[in-house]
């Protein structure tokens, strides 16, 4: 009984994620066009939401073409890492009370690394293309996701350290008996959200893909269903980096009793895709030396700051 | 310290001012089920009128032909029993045509005249070449009562030099000289 659940578990995550980021392509285009004052795609099905499997159908009806100059094993591989990676962050998220996949003690740890990885799907993608534009995103991508995951890490450990553990259960228990992290760590707050966007390269923060300069940064050279593994691995990361935020700063699955507990920690991440799209629609690119400066003369500062304090705190009080 | 606070509040003013947005009404027209409004002077497809007597305005002058900055219309001019010049042929080549309304402007007739339509397509190119009988409606246009032969010295059968409306009788030269 407990093994089928877990495969209740298991596969319940897997179709939501994926049913999920298909969906996103099309819910983010009809947001942004609500945004600026357009209607969005509204054609295909009840307020265009077949637009999702229209994708689908055309993602994997399109020629999957792989350049003769390319590296082919690494171009094969670089799109599966990204989803791979990101799937396997979805192991740690508890969604309710006794439904996660796993609760591991370095649950926090485990997705940070998994996060790490999808580094190198991109960086391998720009690298394989063999292609000038690719290999600058692939490049870019690489620096900017190595100096943002530093303080992405460090404006964690202030919940590590309010909580004494790194399992996201204990840490959504925490909250439970206390209150909402967002309210003590609230720089924490911010700075992960920031890094968040950087690490699953959303705008603002999409300069590895900057169409404006380098056409489409390291997928430039990719097309059919391996464009959309990318694509993919980036709703993917949208709502990881979303499920987490709930998870550690606002209490997870915790709310008024009214709703069941699921029901809450939806509601929340949905609330927070949709401010990511906000984000996206309102927004400008910044240029590449501004992200770098930005991220290290002042995310990283303020996260010290904000661990220091932490410490201090628990130190002490 | 100040300026970081600044760029911050820019930050979020930008957010908020995007998410009042979600209150809008979208600018989008949805085409095909909502028409949008052409005005009557509207330059869209091409026709040819007739004068009041349901007779053909056009008087074959070619000056359409010759102002049309992409030779999209071919004429051949020809004559009636009544001595009325008209078009044998008059032909508009639509897939050229820029609608720029030069045509109608060169018209000494009001024969020639642009339309508030635009919907025009076709799936084989050479059904956007219109002949005179698809260009040629039964009325008058956008100018009424205009009749060419009515008000020109042009002689036809039933009316001579000089019988045409505000004309005087055409004078005898030698009858001038002292």
């Amino acid at each position: 009984m407990e093994e089928l659940f877990i495969y209740v578990v298991i596969f319940g995550t897997l179709f939501g994620v994926f049913g999920g980021a298909a969906i996103l392509v099309w819910f983010e285009r009809r947001l942004l066009g609500i945004w600026q004052d357009r209607l969005g795609p509204n054609r295909v099905g009840p307020f265009g939401i077949g637009l999702a499997l229209a994708d689908i159908i055309k993602l994997f009806a399109k020629e999957d073409w792989i350049p003769p100059f390319a590296d082919r094993f690494v171009f094969v591989f670089a799109p599966t890492a990204i989803v791979m990676a990101m799937l396997l962050g979805f192991a740690v998220v508890p969604y309710a009370p006794g439904i996660h996949i796993a609760n591991l003690n370095i649950g926090l740890l485990f997705f940070l690394g998994m996060t790490s990885l999808a580094v190198y799907s991109v960086l391998l993608g720009g690298l394989a293309s063999n292609n000038k534009y690719a290999l600058l995103g692939g490049l870019r991508s690489a620096a900017q996701m190595v100096s943002y995951e530093v303080f992405m890490g460090l404006s964690l450990m202030g919940v590590v350290m309010l909580t004494g553990s790194f399992s996201l259960v204990d840490i959504v228990h925490w909250q439970a008996d206390n209150y909402w992290f967002v309210i003590p760590q609230f720089i924490g707050f911010v700075v992960f959200v920031i890094a968040g966007i950087a690490e699953s390269h959303r705008l603002p923060f999409d300069l590895p893909e900057a169409e404006h300069e380098l056409v489409a940064g390291f997928h430039t050279e990719y097309s059919g269903m391996k464009f959309g593994m990318f694509m993919v691995g980036e709703y993917l990361g949208l709502i990881l980096i979303s499920c987490m935020i709930v998870t550690i700063f606002f209490g997870g699955w915790l709310g008024p009793a009214f709703l069941p507990p699921f029901i809450w920690f939806f509601i929340k991440s949905f609330a927070f895709i949709c401010f990511f799209i906000l984000l996206r629609a309102a927004i400008p690119r910044p240029r590449y030396d501004q992200l770098m400066s930005f991220g290290w003369k002042f995310m990283l500062p303020l996260t010290l700051i904000n661990l220091l304090a932490t410490g201090a705190i628990v130190l002490w009080i | 310290m100040d300026m970081i606070l600044k760029a911050i509040w820019s930050q979020l003013v930008t957010l908020f001012e995007v998410l009042r947005h979600t209150f809008t009404k979208a600018d989008t027209v949805e085409y095909p089920e909502e028409m949008p409004y052409l005005a009557p002077r509207y330059r869209g497809r091409i026709v040819l009128t007739r004068d009041p007597d349901g007779e053909e305005r056009c008087v074959a002058c070619n000056l359409c032909a010759v102002v049309c900055p992409v030779d999209c219309i071919a004429l051949q001019k020809t004559e009636d029993d009544h001595g009325r010049w008209y078009p044998e042929f008059f032909r508009i080549n639509f897939s050229r045509c820029i609608m720029c309304g030069m045509c109608e402007e060169a018209c000494p007739t009001y024969a020639i005249q642009l339309t508030p339509d635009f919907e025009m397509c076709e799936y084989d190119r050479q059904n956007m070449v219109y002949e005179k009988e698809h260009l040629l409606i039964s009325g008058q246009g956008k100018y009424h009562g205009y009749s060419f032969y009515n008000v020109s010295g042009k002689s036809i059968e039933d009316k001579d030099k000089g019988e045409a409306r505000n004309e005087a009788p055409p004078v005898d030269v030698r009858s001038l000289l002292p």
